[in-house]
């Protein structure tokens, strides 16, 4: 069966360098004219489509509080501090075959691909990136899952010496993230290496993190050290930290709102004007069969 | 003492200055719109803190020309509490007035946001000499000591709006216990004073 991740994104919209650093120059004038002038700009990228978010707001604009609570934190604090090389990730659980395996293992054996995902964060902003990367579940099918994993549960690396933000106690660290099994077989999600053509930066979540489109940002996990196969449902870290706010699931829906924002719409950053969100982030083609006789509203 | 007015005035203009020039020869960042969002509403909660520290700090350093100033720096309270609310109404939400009904109705720091402010117009609309004297001294005291819950309002309003790292809106909430804490002492030893 052939797999058309995202029809309207195509490998050939990655932009190349020299573009991009066009592009540079175009965010630093269309941020100030935006500021500025918003209204005329801001109602024709209403309507603009996919085109991917420059290079420069997706390396330093970034959620990542192992390196700070602030967006322009990982990208001051993360490169020199994360050490990517070499890189192990603990296999264990529900499998067959449990393991501790470096990354070049992990990843060699499967055909790296280029891919143009949306990314929605729960906070109502969004972006496009061209991420590089592999299929999680090429991945995963190598250690052999069991019958009783019903669940896959992700963990960032959780080093004092290298992520300053440890220090201070906001979330229970370490990072963790969690997917149903057949999600994380989905032939959407990716496992990411790089981003742009390039290997991942730091503040990015280097060497090695998940993509999954079709849920908010944060179920994106980091820079991941550890894959566990489980039988029951992994407790991902903000929901720990507010069971209210976050759930399980986080698909991108817009019929269900965080408690404290509205999820309707979202701002595509470079844009001016909010767009609607689409159910799904707009890959209900590929993922919403996941989700049949589930209740969203219940399992947010 | 002449000079200690259009210091201050000019003083307080100076973030709203900053943001101009930022936004026209600078940058505001990946995500201007929150940036100056969020400028906005730290500079409306500073100048709200300062109004409030003007009584104590006169009464601590015995200055009386602070006295002069209490006026302003309330009215600048108020003038950067609007330019936040109108850069949320007219840029963030684009003038869509079913969603700002919405978010009012359904989020609670919105709710109390807008419960700070709404607390804060009469006070900035009889802040002139004439409407202290049609209101009398004793009832415009008791009407501007609304500016306490609406203090409460905005801290607890950035508090709830912070999704996990507490430690700034902790910074402001303890500068308002302090200031209001001052009060308490203050009403406690001259309870017929105040």
């Amino acid at each position: 069966m052939l797999i058309k991740p995202a029809a309207d994104l195509r490998d050939n919209d990655v932009t190349d360098h020299a573009l991009y650093l066009d592009r540079r120059r175009f965010l630093a004038g269309a941020v100030a004219a935006g500021s500025v002038l918003g209204v005329g700009r801001g109602l024709r990228a209403a309507t603009a489509d996919d085109t991917p978010t420059p290079f420069e707001a997706v390396t330093t604009y970034n959620n990542y509080y192992e390196f700070g609570t602030s967006k322009e934190d990982p990208a001051v604090t993360a490169p020199g501090r994360l050490k990517t090389a070499p890189w192990t990730v603990a296999v264990d659980g529900e499998c067959a075959k449990p393991g501790t395996i470096g990354l070049e293992d992990l990843i060699k054996p499967v055909q790296v691909e280029d891919r143009i995902y949306r990314l929605r964060c729960v906070e109502g902003w969004s972006m496009v990136i061209p991420w590089r990367g592999v299929p999680l579940s090429e991945v995963l099918k190598r250690f052999e899952p069991n019958s009783k994993a019903k669940y896959v549960e992700f963990t960032t690396l959780a080093d004092r010496a290298q992520m300053p933000g440890l220090r201070i106690p906001v979330l229970d660290w370490p990072y963790v993230e969690g997917l149903r099994l057949d999600e994380a077989m989905n032939p959407l999600t990716l496992l990411a290496t790089g981003l742009y053509g390039k290997d991942l930066l730091p503040q990015n979540g280097a060497p090695l993190r998940l993509v999954v489109p079709w849920k908010y940002g944060f179920k994106s996990i980091k820079s991941i050290v550890g894959i566990r196969f489980t039988e029951n449902q992994p407790l991902n870290s903000w929901q720990k930290y507010n069971p209210r706010e976050y759930g399980f699931y986080s698909n991108v829906n817009p019929q269900v709102d965080h408690p404290r924002w509205s999820q309707a719409n979202e701002r595509r950053i470079g844009e001016f004007r909010r767009r609607p969100t689409l159910m799904f982030n707009g890959y209900g083609e590929q993922v919403a069969g996941l989700y049949a006789g589930l209740d969203l509203k219940a399992n947010f | 003492m002449r000079w200690l007015k259009p210091v201050v005035f000019t003083a307080s203009l100076l973030p709203v200055a900053w943001l101009g020039w930022q936004a026209a020869y600078g940058s505001l960042g990946i995500n201007p719109v929150e940036t100056l969002n969020r400028f906005l509403g730290d500079w409306a909660l500073r100048f709200l803190l300062l109004a409030l520290a003007v009584t104590p700090l006169r009464q601590w350093t015995h200055w009386a020309p602070l006295a002069r100033l209490r006026r302003m720096v309330g009215l600048f309270a108020f003038f950067y509490v609007c330019l936040h609310l109108a850069s949320y109404v007219g840029i963030d939400l684009f003038f869509d007035w079913a969603a700002l009904w919405k978010d009012v109705v359904k989020r609670t720091y919105i709710t109390l946001g807008m419960g700070c402010f709404l607390l804060l117009l009469p006070l900035a609309l009889t802040s002139t000499d004439s409407m202290i004297r049609r209101l009398g001294g004793k009832v415009w005291r008791k009407l501007h000591r609304l500016v306490f819950p609406a203090a409460i309002l905005g801290v607890a309003h950035f508090w709830m709006m912070v999704k996990a790292d507490i430690r700034e809106p902790l910074v402001y909430a303890v500068i308002l216990a302090v200031l209001l804490g001052w009060r308490l002492r203050t009403f406690v030893r001259t309870p017929q004073r105040a």
